[in-house]
């Protein structure tokens, strides 16, 4: 790739000039774009993990909803206290903001260090489960959090998601994972999803790499979620079940396991299906669900794999 | 002491219907090694079917709910089979993540297609045995319970006749050790392969009409949480362990009852899950699995 830097600074600077012009956009396809973004967070994010190390995590939204709830909880009770009475100007709103998403972030990281450590030890089938495991108790603890609104979940969260916040953390997202990847040390990701054994003989640390994965994809995933709470402006557990989990890991094989781009179309494609056969209402998921089906059959390498042969799955 | 015993009983009677559910798990990991989600669907349908079925037949007779029973397990096993067949057959070899993307898709084709021919909204389901309560010394037992028990004990005794005296159950268990071997030695892998289906799929039907009975009320997505506790279950046992799926689904039902009548109800959905993490991490093969080396 050629200077990663200069993309990323090129996406930013693109990303700050099309939210200048997103009040003249319909607040329809506003929505459904900002949909695709958080998708293509979460997708990417969990592609390191589940594609790049090899690893099967069923547990993403669990991550999610640690950042969305962490983030939101900094919005609605310590944001006012900061920004006053009139609600501060548009620069204090994006410090909290960002601030609020990186707390997020960061608890989610954490959730991911305390969830990646016992679990990675295990392998496959077992691994997945106990993600899911996981994914599930994190949801049933926020259920039980009054604080946090139990059941009922946080309502009130300030619309602060815009479509600048988005596309920004798409493309930081894009750029530290590809990066992280495609570095020195990201071979040991490619060398622990290829060949545990083998790479353990010459000398990595598989769990830690395993780890490190896992810290890196919960951290994004807790971003997304930040964003997404930020954007629906009410956030409930059940929102962040086990189907959303399934729903990005299906992002991730229909885009190629360990291939970047394929990954960003699929979420891209996933976001807008479901959209797009709106008109056929309840028959939508079930013809989605069929299409998932149908293209395992046929294209199991991935929809958007072109390179089939050099990733081995 | 008897409100421990009447909680025993209702642990047993939910783990029984667990067991049921978590066999079916077991013995197609046991053949084909992949996580079959759709299960729990399969489960939903056999309940629906059974809702149907128990509609033509007068309520609250023996014979009634025997062919309730019967002909919703029989519906079931062609469904798995014919889930087998279609989606799952043409994977065979490939890479077990596209197996299970593939089982998620048709769990989710089955919910959505459920919720589009059954409704989403709940339905009572009949009361097509012959139900009535008494009480023994403190304990209020229901009839409903006893058949759950009976129902699930009975099936369980002709699954062990199935996979140790016949021919059959003795080529499902050469396919579960070494499926090319079992080949090799004449075995006719798709056809066992099919036949696994189908009998997991009955004992799942078998499940779905038990916990109709307990919990009468049925609709398309009523077997997202039995199937991952029944799941977490055969995993407890120790997963393609066919007693340890029965061990684990008796275990399962009995805590998560016990939890419910505490002080932490909440936490129910939590505590399965909780207790296949802490499995996992300190006996990975589950309670009654072998633990195997991998072996370069």
């Amino acid at each position: 790739m050629p200077k990663p830097h200069l993309l990323l600074l090129a996406a930013l600077l693109a990303a700050l000039g099309i939210s200048h012009f997103s009040d003249q956009i319909d607040p329809y396809y506003l929505d459904v774009m900002t949909g695709i973004g958080i998708n293509v967070i979460l997708a990417v994010s969990l592609n390191l993990v589940n594609g790049y190390t090899g690893q099967f995590s069923l547990g993403h939204a669990g991550f999610m909803s640690v950042g969305a709830y962490l983030a939101a909880a900094v919005s609605v009770f310590v944001g006012p206290k900061f920004l006053g009475e009139d609600s501060g100007s548009a620069l204090q709103q994006g410090l909290v903001f960002l601030a609020a998403l990186l707390v997020g972030g960061t608890a989610a990281a954490l959730a991911g260090l305390l969830v990646g450590v016992p679990s990675l030890r295990l392998k496959g089938d077992y691994l997945a489960l106990v993600t899911l495991g996981f994914g599930e108790i994190i949801r049933v603890i926020f259920q039980n959090v009054e604080f946090l609104g139990g059941a009922l979940g946080l309502n009130g969260i300030p619309a602060y998601t815009t479509p600048f916040w988005v596309l920004a953390f798409v493309a930081i997202t894009i750029f530290i994972v590809t990066c992280l990847v495609h570095s020195t040390y990201g071979r040991g990701f490619l060398a622990t999803h290829d060949d545990e054994i083998a790479s353990e003989a010459v000398g990595l640390d598989t769990t830690r790499y395993k780890i490190v994965a896992f810290v890196v994809s919960a951290f994004f995933a807790g971003i997304a979620g930040g964003l997404y709470g930020h954007f629906k402006l009410t956030i409930t557990p059940t929102g962040f079940d086990f189907t959303k989990s399934i729903e990005i890991v299906v992002m991730v094989i229909l885009g190629g396991m360990g291939n970047t781009i394929g990954v960003v179309l699929a979420a891209v494609l996933l976001t807008l299906l479901p959209e797009l056969l709106r008109p056929i209402a309840e028959y939508r998921m079930v013809l989605y669900s069929f299409m998932l089906i149908v293209l395992m059959i046929m294209r199991p390498q991935g929809l958007f794999n072109f390179k089939y042969g050099k990733v081995k799955l | 002491m008897s409100e421990f015993l009447q909680q025993l009983l209702n642990g047993l009677s939910l783990g029984a219907i667990y067991a049921l559910i978590a066999l079916g798990y077991t013995m197609v990991y046991g053949v084909l090694r992949f996580i079959n989600f759709a299960h729990s669907d399969v489960f939903m349908v056999g309940a629906f079917i059974g809702y149907y079925v128990g509609k033509l037949v007068p309520e609250g007779t023996l014979w009634g709910g025997m062919i309730v029973l019967i002909a919703s397990m029989v519906g079931c096993a062609i469904l798995g089979m014919t889930i087998e067949r279609l989606a799952y057959r043409p994977l065979r070899g490939a890479a077990t993540l596209n197996v299970l993307i593939t089982a998620i898709g048709v769990s989710l084709l089955l919910e959505y297609s459920g919720q589009v021919f059954f409704g989403a909204a709940p339905r009572t389901f009949p009361q097509i045995f012959p139900s009535a309560n008494f009480s023994v010394g403190g304990l209020v037992i229901s009839t409903n319970q006893l058949a759950v028990i009976l129902v699930a004990v009975l099936l369980m005794i002709g699954l062990q006749f199935i996979v140790y005296r016949t021919k059959i159950g003795t080529a499902m268990r050469a396919v579960s050790l070494n499926p090319k071997a079992a080949q090799l030695v004449g075995v006719n892998n798709d056809v066992v392969i099919s036949f696994t289906f189908g009998l997991g799929s009955a004992l799942a039907a078998a499940g779905g009409i038990l916990y109709a009975l307990n919990y009468p009320s049925i609709d398309p997505l009523m077997g997202v949480m039995p199937g991952l506790k029944a799941f977490v279950a055969a995993v407890l046992g120790g997963i393609g362990n066919i007693p340890g799926a029965a061990l684990g689904g008796l275990i399962l039902g009995t805590v998560e009852t016990f939890v419910n009548g505490s002080q932490w109800s909440t936490y129910k959905d939590a505590i399965a899950f909780a207790i296949l993490i802490i499995i996992l991490l300190f006996r990975p093969a589950g309670l009654l699995g072998k633990f195997t080396v991998e072996k370069v």
